[in-house]
């Protein structure tokens, strides 16, 4: 009976090991798959903790927003994603693939990238900035096209009347009164 | 025996304040033109609306109060307290309407910090700006830096007395030109030539760092109004960091120092008088201020290692170092460096350039170079006299324009003054801690908030509680009114409710 016991926590040991064996295998590959590929992160976390992520890979995503500043054969593309916008210098060919920036009138590409992160970049004067090597465009940006409603319109109309009104009362007014 | 104000002095302050208030309306058509033409109709038809309202209210103010008589010294104190409070919420109308503020109190918050020449923000997507209302947003600033009041006397107010008490109100006593109206038009004058020069530089530089052509110049005209102005709002959220450029941050910095020098010294160099630049007790005051505050910055990287070189520490420690002591507010780190990275000793540093702030009659906040090289002659002063015999004969004199001795009415104006903004610094933090955020952080943000900085460590966001959305609006205001007519304006308002008749 004690043989049997011992033999069904042995076997249930084993089993066990071979389960966090599995798990182990996992998470160190998962782990190498995210040192290569980089951790995707957000702009509040690589801000608050730029020196825990300084030098290392990390992918990260946003819209892009603003201009495309194309310097010779780079460029810096300022991506946002929704707290903070972070300068991301890039290949210019990588640049190419942008077709919609963030503005007034228009949503910006959605880009995934991924680069070396940088606290204080020796090369651009020490700015906080990630140098990317890749980019996937996730969402294509779009022309926004606002419309004025016809409240605002008439809002407007009746506003001008009565600055009209008051404008010709007041004249009447000085008139009366012969006031210069 | 205090005297209930007259319905005589409310017709004075109703009438000058309406006059203020139709100028600013008048202003309001820029961004509209500026809509129209780029075909961003709704930002444009918020501005119409805008302007509309804020025209009505004027009208009706200046035809219900009318009169001719001129302003007394609490009238025009008084006017001008109002006039930046109205100012504020009629500015913020279209603001509001763009749907980048949360609440009317965000908006008001906005405009505040952009006629006080702040530069806090509590805009949501800035970088989805239209450009009407990112134009609005700079322009308050500009008019805001050289006062409302200076607008309004070189567009609309006769000359007169009660145009130099209001031009006083602002925070500003120093007549550049015998006449106040010729003062208020040289200021405009010198802005106008400085914003053509400013702007084409920044134009052609954001040309050649990839800007788009229109972006460029538009981009220009923004951080040039609100760097001059030591507002340091930009067209984007990252400020400066936004554009990678060296250059840029070395013209940003020039046009920086151009805004915090004082006007009068500005006259004196457009005359060809160069040599005043080198004796003049602000500037002086000035360039030992920031090789001291700097010294405590770079102390303070340097301890924590925070850049890798002297180059680049250079360039972060001294850009951040000029636009806080000046009262801009650029950045080129993020807010929250400041916290993480730099650490207390630099922050220190930055917090009491911050403090000091820029020349008088300038466009920048703070206690102003005047009043700390006073206060530190004075000490001299004292200071010989307690060394020297007896019978020694002590003076002390300071330049600025002309050769002035030092005497006991200066000292007292420079430290009530003084006091006053100290004062304001420690309430700010003490409402800040109040509110949950550490002592430093609080510190910072509100000698930011009452020097009329604008930097933020972080605290400044949608999410902050109201009641330290409202102190800031206090400390913005009081701070660029230099406490004067926000005193007389209390004042008034004891005296109409415990006056005698």
């Amino acid at each position: 009976m004690l043989k049997e016991l011992r033999r069904l926590i042995a076997e249930k040991m084993y089993r066990c090991g071979r389960v966090m064996q599995v798990i182990s295998i996992f998470c160190f590959s998962f782990s190498l798959f995210t040192f290569a590929y980089g951790q995707t992160v957000t702009s509040t976390e690589l801000i608050n903790n730029a020196k825990l992520y300084d030098g290392k890979t990390v992918s990260y995503s946003g819209e892009v927003i603003g201009d495309v500043m194309v310097r010779k054969e780079y460029a810096w593309v300022n991506i946002n994603d929704g707290k903070n916008a972070i300068g991301i210098w890039m290949p210019k060919g990588l640049a190419d693939n942008i077709s919609y920036t963030g503005s007034y009138n228009a949503n910006g590409d959605y880009v995934e990238i991924s680069g070396i992160f940088r606290r204080s970049c020796i090369e651009h004067g020490g700015d906080l900035d990630i140098h990317a090597s890749s980019l996937t465009k996730i969402r294509s940006g779009s022309s926004l096209h606002y419309s004025l409603s016809v409240k605002t319109l008439n809002f407007s109309f009746y506003l001008s009347c009565v600055i009209l009104l008051l404008c010709l009362l007041r004249i009447l007014h000085l008139k009366k009164f012969n006031i210069k | 025996m205090i005297l209930k104000p007259q319905l005589e002095d409310l017709k004075h302050i109703g009438y000058y304040l309406g006059k203020l208030i139709i100028g600013l309306g008048f202003v309001m058509f820029v961004p509209f033109i500026l809509g129209l033409s780029l075909k961003e109709f709704k930002p444009a038809f918020d501005f119409l609306i805008g302007a509309q309202i804020t025209l009505l209210c004027g009208l009706i103010l200046t035809w219900a109060c009318y009169t001719e008589r001129d302003l007394n010294w609490m009238q025009g104190m008084v006017t001008v307290a109002l006039a930046w409070l109205a100012a504020m919420a009629l500015s913020a109308i279209p603001l509001y309407w763009s749907g980048h503020y949360k609440s009317f109190l965000d908006a008001c918050f906005e405009t505040m910090s952009s006629f006080t020449t702040t530069g806090l923000t509590l805009a949501q997507d800035i970088d989805h700006f239209s450009y009407a209302h990112n134009l609005w947003r700079h322009l308050v600033s500009f008019m805001g830096g050289q006062g409302i009041t200076v607008v309004a006397l070189a567009l609309f107010v006769k000359g007169g007395s009660g145009g130099f008490k209001m031009y006083a109100g602002e925070g500003r006593d120093e007549k550049i030109l015998p006449n106040i109206i010729g003062t208020a038009r040289f200021i405009w004058l010198i802005s106008i030539v400085y914003l053509i020069l400013g702007t084409s530089a920044l134009g052609i530089t954001g040309l050649m760092i990839g800007l788009k052509p229109f972006n460029a110049f538009f981009h220009g005209a923004c951080i040039f109004m609100a760097g001059y102005d030591t507002a340091g709002f930009a067209p984007q959220s990252q400020s400066v960091l936004y554009y990678h450029s060296f250059l840029f941050e070395v013209i940003t910095i020039i046009i920086m120092v151009l805004g915090a020098i004082n006007f009068n010294l500005h006259y004196q160099l457009w005359k060809g008088n160069r040599r005043e630049i080198w004796k003049n007790i602000e500037t002086r005051t000035l360039l030992m201020s920031v090789m001291l505050t700097f010294f405590i910055v770079a102390a303070g990287l340097h301890k924590l290692g925070v850049y890798q070189n002297a180059l680049i520490m250079l360039r972060k420690g001294f850009f951040q170092l000029m636009s806080g002591h000046t009262g801009t507010g650029y950045m080129t780190i993020y807010a929250r460096q400041f916290i993480e990275e730099w650490g207390d000793l630099a922050l220190a540093g930055l917090i009491i350039a911050m403090a000091l702030g820029g020349c008088a009659c300038s466009t920048a906040g703070g206690i102003k170079m005047m009043r700390i090289g006073i206060i530190f002659k004075a000490f001299k002063e004292d200071l010989k006299r307690v060394v020297l015999p007896e019978s020694a004969i002590v003076v002390e004199k300071f330049h600025h324009i002309r050769a002035i001795f030092i005497d006991d009415k200066h000292v007292r104006a420079a430290s009530l003054i003084t006091i006053s903004y100290i004062t304001l610094y420690i309430i700010g933090a003490l409402v800040g801690v109040w509110c949950g955020y550490p002592f430093l952080d609080s510190l910072f943000e509100s000698t930011s908030a009452a020097a009329n900085v604008g930097f933020s460590c972080g605290i400044t966001d949608t999410g902050m509680p109201v009641i330290l959305k409202l102190t800031y609006i206090i400390q913005m205001w009081a701070g660029r009114l230099e406490f004067m007519s926000v005193f007389a304006l209390i004042g008034f308002i004891v005296a109409a409710i415990k006056g005698k008749r």
